[in-house]
């Protein structure tokens, strides 16, 4: 202890006078930083540690594909063989995770109109060349995308080359309209010969309503969004196509 | 005179020796003990045995695959609750019209989350092409450097973060960023920017843009790793990175890109 008064008073005098607010300031200074600075700060670097802890605990909205195919193995494996085989799923059956957490109440997205195919498939000078696109003006206009392509598994829809080598322009017209899908042969009963001596044999056009009325009925058990009349009524004497055309897009 | 001799000799040849010695030592200390330190502390704030020290991550951007179609903004909005504002984006999609006298025409309606229109311009386009942007996590971050708080680092694997508790909204960073990718968030009043969804990338997922991109046009990964898609991408295509010549070093590589691109 004597050592020590010794050391203080071996300093000089105007010195040990400084002394004393120089320590009170370092002081307040290391309390101030004390309350101000978080404790862990510059833990890791020149911020909060735990700001890393917050930015983790962030939620997940997102599951991430493989998080369906635990589930939705099937789909899955159709999807991955097609050509949508890099969508993932939640990029058109919005965010999921709460449905992987809770499947029975919460239930994903399921969007059937054309909107959501047409931000990728709208045709866009844009786009890449090669990228499969359509302008949606003329093509099926009134139709939703999923009537004619699965979209877990999407194929161009094949219309029928055997008729088209002759009748493109109806083929081109047909392939435009509702009914793109359905095959000549379907309305038009073709015999064999037709295709060797077309003009001796030519085939032949409906001769009944049934055809039509199967999908075009009030009561047919069709989609709804197919435009319905009572088959009873509606123009009885004559056959839908002496009035309607239904090569036509816009057929009525 | 021996006694006179010892005084004037303060320390000895040996003692000098030992002193320099320990003294050298006492200079590592620190160094050892805030190693260690950090061993020990990255288990604490980020609750796994994850060493961020081991991993670097990075995104290439495939620009000739992008097809403008607007759901890795979508995505990104969703994820982070970036609010559905058609000013506020952590990524969004620009389309580059370049006319056939070399002006430059670029628009992004509401970021590209709505897809886009057809060109109604009466001009004449060159070439056409969308461009990706995010937050380029920059290796050497001037947002970082400006913050004049610490609410915004740079994580031992690369990400730069923000602390939303600690950042006091002063807006440096907005200006700093040659990028013009950080925003003030109208929600919590402090600056917000892409994180390469951390939450997610450390959970093994990636991040919500990538996982929803439908044409592969964002290849994310980790720059350390020999064997993944993102050095792939690196390997197999010309790399560009936005303005190079500001030394900012990003961590999100393009591909395809073209020289109008700011």
């Amino acid at each position: 202890m004597s050592k020590i008064r010794m050391l203080w008073k071996k300093i000089p005098e105007q010195l040990r006078h400084l002394l004393v607010p120089l320590v009170i300031i370092a002081a307040g200074y290391l309390l101030v930083r004390w309350i101000l600075v978080p404790a862990d700060f510059g833990y890791l670097g020149h911020y909060r540690a735990s700001s890393i802890t917050a930015n983790l605990q962030k939620p997940i909205r997102y599951a991430g594909a493989e998080a369906c195919e635990g589930c939705h193995n099937e789909v899955g494996a159709t999807l991955k063989q097609g050509y949508h085989r890099g969508v993932a799923c939640e990029a058109c059956h919005a965010p999921a995770s709460a449905h992987s957490e809770d499947p029975e109440n919460i239930k994903p997205t399921v969007t059937r109109t054309r909107t959501l195919c047409l931000l990728c498939h709208e045709y866009l000078s844009t786009r890449p060349t090669g990228f499969p696109q359509v302008v949606a003006d003329s093509h099926n206009p009134s139709r939703p995308c999923v009537s004619c392509h699965r979209s877990h598994d999407p194929k161009p829809p094949q219309p029928l080359k055997k008729c088209e080598a002759c009748h493109a322009k109806i083929q081109g017209l047909l392939a435009l309209s509702n009914h793109a899908e359905l095959n000549c042969t379907s309305c038009h009963t073709t015999p064999a010969r037709h295709y060797t001596r077309p003009r001796e044999y030519p085939p032949q056009r409906l001769q009944s309503r049934q055809v039509c009325l199967d999908c075009h009925d009030k009561t047919a058990s069709r989609v709804q969004e197919i435009s319905r009349v009572d088959g009873a009524t509606h123009g009885e004497k004559y056959l839908c196509w002496q009035c309607h055309y239904p090569h036509l897009p816009e057929a009525r | 005179m021996k006694k006179e001799d010892k005084r004037h000799m303060i320390v000895g040849r040996r003692d000098f020796c030992k002193l320099i010695l320990g003294g050298l030592g006492l200079l590592l200390l620190p160094t050892v003990t805030s190693f260690a330190s950090r061993k020990r502390g990255y288990e604490r704030w980020y609750g796994t045995k994850y060493n961020p020290k081991e991993h670097r991550y990075g995104m290439g951007i495939n620009v000739d695959r992008c097809i403008g179609c607007g759901r890795c903004v979508d995505a990104c909005k969703k994820e982070n609750d970036v609010p559905d504002e058609p000013f506020f984006f952590r990524t969004w999609v620009e389309r580059y019209n370049i006319g056939e006298k070399e002006e430059v025409i670029v628009d992004s309606p509401n970021g590209g989350e709505d897809g886009f229109k057809n060109n109604t311009q009466e001009q004449r386009i060159l070439r056409s092409f969308f461009v990706p942007k995010l937050c380029n996590q920059c290796d050497n971050p001037p947002c970082v450097q400006t913050c004049p708080v610490g609410a915004t680092y740079k994580t031992d694997d690369g990400v730069i973060l923000i602390d939303e508790k600690y950042c006091i909204g002063c807006r440096y960073c907005i200006h700093a960023c040659p990028y013009g990718m950080r925003f003030i968030n109208p929600r919590t009043r402090t600056a917000d920017k892409c994180t390469f969804c951390y939450h997610r990338i450390l959970k093994g997922l990636s991040p919500a843009c990538v996982e929803v991109c439908p044409t592969e046009a964002r290849v994310f990964g980790d720059l350390s790793m020999v064997a993944s898609p993102l050095r792939r991408f690196l390997r197999m295509n010309k790399i560009m990175v936005l303005k190079p010549q500001l030394n900012t070093e990003p961590k999100v590589y393009y591909a395809a890109l073209d020289m109008e691109v700011r």
